[in-house]
């Protein structure tokens, strides 16, 4: 769909933008990882950063989507879709339309269903390929882009990719510049009705807040201070996990059971 | 020779001046309008320098007697100068009072020249260095030109062989004096302060600050609100063209004394800001070019000494500090020098011009702030926190009370109207702040005070939001706080944090909804504990033998002018109290107002390890503090190696500490009791 030789200059990025909750007053705000990743486009050198949003809007919603206008931005595209509607086909066939070279985005949305799931529906859908978890772009030569995956324990994997690609950030990422306050209520909404597709089972559900689950207590068993320390920068190790190969689902389904059942996730 | 050349140089000099001065008010007029009564503040002008301006010049009387003498010898003379030469009427005695004004004035500029001698680093040099030589022109060729005209000098001395070339000097000297102080006045001289200060005093931005015949001025110490009003419209002052005129002509009035600079505690720390230069700066912004031509002392920089001058340069309608997106390019100022600032007023409350430099300051803040979104430091951490959380270390608004969960402390939201309402502010997040509170809380049921707190209804005042620039965030919790406060009753707010103070006190009042007003004192915990101690409430045990010194937050002291009642309150408990060599309105910050700890600009030295080595010079064994920012800013200083160190307490923990709990009889009806502990108190 893209000619091969997408040059760096003219690279076209759209940040796909959602409405974050604050983990303590659950007040609306810029998403945190959402915000890394329009941050991320930022420090893009030649790049022309689209703000994308699919949502419904209202007074709350239209002051966090500001948050992201105030981080430099003069407009921001909202795709208006009612509360509950599956913003998938809208964003689909907005960024079919508009064919951006790099689609950027957090990994998973605040609020909502919040299962991280989007961008690889989307890239399933588009036929991009997907990164998840980058921490940088490096460069983007003659349509390939160079990124920077981030690893546990903050190893990076530096990866080449064709354009276009949708690629995910999470807070290994560049942190978000402040949101000013003046270019944000200046910064204008371009709203397009895009298709509304209702979720039906996202209707049905009943949602209510988590209860906080126990924090398995991590027993150090250490006589100095070197033990003390080795154990505070051990490997997360398993310990207990065992690994199934060559299985029956049936097999394999019934370990995970299992399992849940002993982690009392399950009663 | 004389007669002829004489009005032709006085008329000429007027004629430049009044070219000169229209020059300058176009300068000025390129600022925001801003309303001034026209007359009315002329008229106004000689009490305001008679009255106002010499009060704080006073406070140098060397300096003071030197500038009466100077000024109004000139001011005299010129006066004369005009009458006598330029339309010749020098009969009689006008003659002779123009001689005697001459004579003064060449007396103080002898002290002027004296001062000029060696002098200290804080004053600029460059062509002040060259003033009290056009004084003493001036005055000594008025003199010497005068005598013929009263006859002292025999008529032969201007017939003489001589006297063409006796008559040219003369007219020479006096031309130079005429040149710098008639039309230097208004084209760019040292004299230029006293046209620029004149006018300045005259269209003050703030016309309460001053003395009516009336009564005092109030401190006018608030900060002015930012119009949000008009979405569209550009936040802050960006280009010193930004500024409203006004405020443009009070940079103009600058002398260049540097008292500014002698009390700036960022300058002392070596943190890159210099009030006088940061003025310096706005007047070259103003008029277009480099700071080149600055003599004063730079703004110091950790890295290099001193940062050079002639590096930054300005426009009336360029930009104040270089925008990111220019990597180090360079404007007008350093942001730098725009964030070291603490707030802490003492450059203000030393200008002998009446110029406002921290309303200046916050103005470019909050360009930087709303509209580069370019707060340094945990700047933006903390605006982020205050938005979402309603406080700025980003905790649990829902916690506000934890601390207290053992005090049973009675909310406003149960009881619904109380005596006093305890303004407990950001402080309940922080241990150290606690543990005030609880003394505080401790006095004030010992003083059988009805009182009740907002507990998780209260927000941050929006102080540090404000001080960063971040005005948007402010007015929003401004607005929800007086809503919250709107529906209890209450006779006064009570609070431990001298910035909420002044917040609640000082600067919510412009954010009422129409129609209301906040009908309601506040009071600071060391006012409110004195006049406790004053109506006989409190039974305070004598005899603490403990050697205290007294620090003065800036904004309880310089902010709000209470300086006297915490030491009553030090004096009542009986303690030794040694004043630190800078204290009342002279104290020297903590280095925690303003923001500063949070944007953390580098400087040579810390603000509060400077403060803690004032506390340490007096010897004293506690620092009496009334700040939760001050006790923080002391408590992280490490003392010297092999000193003591200094216990910080506030001074509702001294109260607190001495509370006369011996005689456990039952309560007493409290007129008893009141009598009893006021014959405590004054034996």
């Amino acid at each position: 769909m893209q000619p091969e030789s997408a040059m760096t200059p003219g690279l076209e990025v759209t940040v796909l933008v959602s409405i974050g909750r604050h983990p303590l007053t659950g007040r609306a705000r810029r998403a945190d990882q959402d915000a890394r990743g329009v941050e991320l486009a930022r420090s893009l050198a030649d790049a022309q950063v689209r703000l994308l949003h699919a949502g419904e809007r209202d007074e709350s919603s239209e002051a966090a989507l500001r948050g992201y206008l105030g981080m430099g931005f003069t407009e921001l595209s909202l795709l208006e879709q009612p509360e509950g509607a599956d913003v998938l086909p809208a964003l689909a066939e907005a960024l079919d339309a508009t064919s951006p070279h790099l689609v950027i985005t957090g990994e998973r949305a605040e609020r909502g269903e919040g299962s991280g799931l989007l961008p690889y529906l989307l890239a399933e859908r588009l036929g991009w390929p997907l990164v998840s978890g980058l921490a940088a772009v490096e460069s983007v030569e003659d349509g390939v882009a160079t990124l920077l995956q981030a690893l546990p324990r903050g190893q990076r994997r530096r990866l080449k990719v064709r354009l276009p690609v949708i690629v995910t950030v999470d807070d290994a990422a560049p942190a978000p510049r402040q949101s000013a306050y003046g270019p944000a209520r200046r910064g204008a909404f371009e709203a397009t009705a895009g298709p509304v597709s209702v979720d039906d089972e996202w209707a049905a559900w009943h949602v209510q807040p988590a209860r906080q689950r126990p924090k398995r207590l991590k027993i150090v068993k250490a006589a100095s201070a070197r033990d003390r320390f080795k154990a505070a920068a051990a490997k997360a190790e398993g310990g207990g996990g065992q690994v199934l190969t060559d299985v029956t689902p049936t097999q394999g389904a019934e370990a995970i059971f299992t399992l849940l059942r002993e982690e009392d996730v399950l009663r | 020779m004389l007669d002829i050349l004489l009005p032709i140089l006085i008329f000429a000099a007027l004629a430049l001046a009044a070219i000169g001065a229209v020059r300058r008010i176009r300068l000025w007029r390129q600022g925001r309008p801003s309303p001034v009564p026209v007359l009315r503040g002329l008229a106004a002008v000689p009490r305001r320098y008679l009255v106002d301006l010499h009060h704080v010049v006073a406070r140098d009387k060397v300096m003071s007697n030197t500038h009466v003498a100077t000024a109004g010898g000139f001011v005299a003379a010129m006066g004369l100068a005009i009458v006598v030469h330029g339309l010749g009427l020098a009969e009689g005695i006008l003659g002779w009072l123009l001689l005697a004004a001459s004579a003064t004035m060449f007396a103080g500029s002898l002290f002027v020249a004296r001062r000029r001698r060696d002098p200290p680093a804080r004053l600029s040099k460059g062509p002040w260095m060259r003033l009290p030589k056009s004084l003493m022109a001036f005055s000594l060729g008025i003199f010497v030109v005068t005598l013929p005209a009263v006859g002292v000098l025999p008529a032969g001395f201007s017939q003489g062989l001589g006297s063409w070339l006796v008559a040219l000097v003369l007219a020479g000297v006096v031309a130079w004096g005429l040149a710098e102080l008639v039309f230097g006045m208004t084209w760019g001289g040292p004299m230029k302060h006293a046209f620029a200060g004149a006018l300045h005093l005259a269209f003050h931005r703030r016309p309460e600050r001053f003395s009516t015949k009336g009564g005092e001025g109030n401190r006018s110490t608030g900060l002015k609100a930012l119009d949000l009003e008009d979405d569209q419209a550009p936040l802050g002052v960006e280009t010193p063209s930004d500024f409203t005129w006004n405020q443009l002509l009070g940079f103009d009035a600058c002398v260049q004394c540097g008292r500014c600079e002698a009390v700036c505690p960022a300058f002392a720390a070596g943190q890159p800001l210099n009030p006088k230069k940061l003025i310096q700066d706005m007047v070259v912004g103003m008029a277009g070019g480099s700071d080149a031509h600055y003599t004063g002392s730079p703004y110091p920089s950790p890295e290099r000494g001193d940062r050079p001058v002639g590096e930054h340069h300005g426009t009336p309608h360029g930009p104040i500090v270089a925008p990111a997106s220019t990597k180090d390019g360079k404007a007008l100022v350093d942001a730098e020098t725009l964030w070291s600032c603490t707030t802490c007023r003492a450059c203000v409350e030393e200008c002998p011009m009446m110029i406002e430099h921290v309303d200046a300051i916050v103005d470019m803040r909050r360009h930087l702030t709303l509209e580069e979104g370019a707060t340094p430091g945990k700047g933006a951490e903390v605006i982020d926190n205050l938005i979402a959380t309603d406080n700025p270390g980003g905790f649990d608004p829902g916690g506000r009370l934890n601390w207290a969960a053992d005090l049973e402390l009675p909310l406003m939201a149960d009881v619904e109207r109380a005596e006093v309402l305890l303004w407990l502010g950001d402080g309940v997040f922080d241990m150290r702040n606690q543990r005030t509170l609880r003394a505080l809380v401790k006095v004030l049921r010992a003083a059988g005070v009805d009182f009740a707190v907002l507990g998780n209804e209260e927000r941050d005042s929006g102080d540090v939001a404000r001080r960063l620039g971040d005005e948007a965030t402010f007015q929003s919790l401004a607005r929800r706080n007086i809503a919250t406060l709107a529906q209890y009753r209450f006779d006064c707010v009570v609070t431990c944090d001298p910035h909420s103070f002044h917040v609640l006190k000082n600067e919510y009042g412009a954010f009422y909804p129409e129609g209301q007003e906040s009908d309601y004192p506040v009071w600071h915990h060391s006012t409110f504990i004195n006049q406790l101690i004053e109506a006989g409430r409190l039974r305070l045990a004598p005899g603490q033998a403990a050697r205290v010194t007294y620090h003065d937050p800036c904004y309880l002291g310089r902010y709000n002018g209470e300086y006297e009642a915490p030491r009553a309150v030090l004096q009542a408990l009986g303690v030794e109290l040694v004043e630190m060599q800078r204290s009342g309105y002279r104290s020297r910050c903590c280095g925690g107002g303003g923001g500063a700890p949070v944007t953390d600009i580098p400087g040579k030295q810390r603000i509060p390890d400077m403060r803690m080595g004032d506390v340490r010079e007096t010897q004293a064994e506690q620092v009496v503090v009334g700040c939760p920012q001050c006790t923080a800013m002391f408590e992280g200083v490490v003392p010297p190696a092999g000193d003591e160190e200094v216990a910080v307490k506030d001074i509702a923990e001294m109260v607190a500490a001495a509370l006369d709990t011996t005689p456990e009889a039952p309560p007493a009806p409290r007129d008893a009791s009141t009598a009893q502990t006021t014959e405590e108190v004054m034996s």
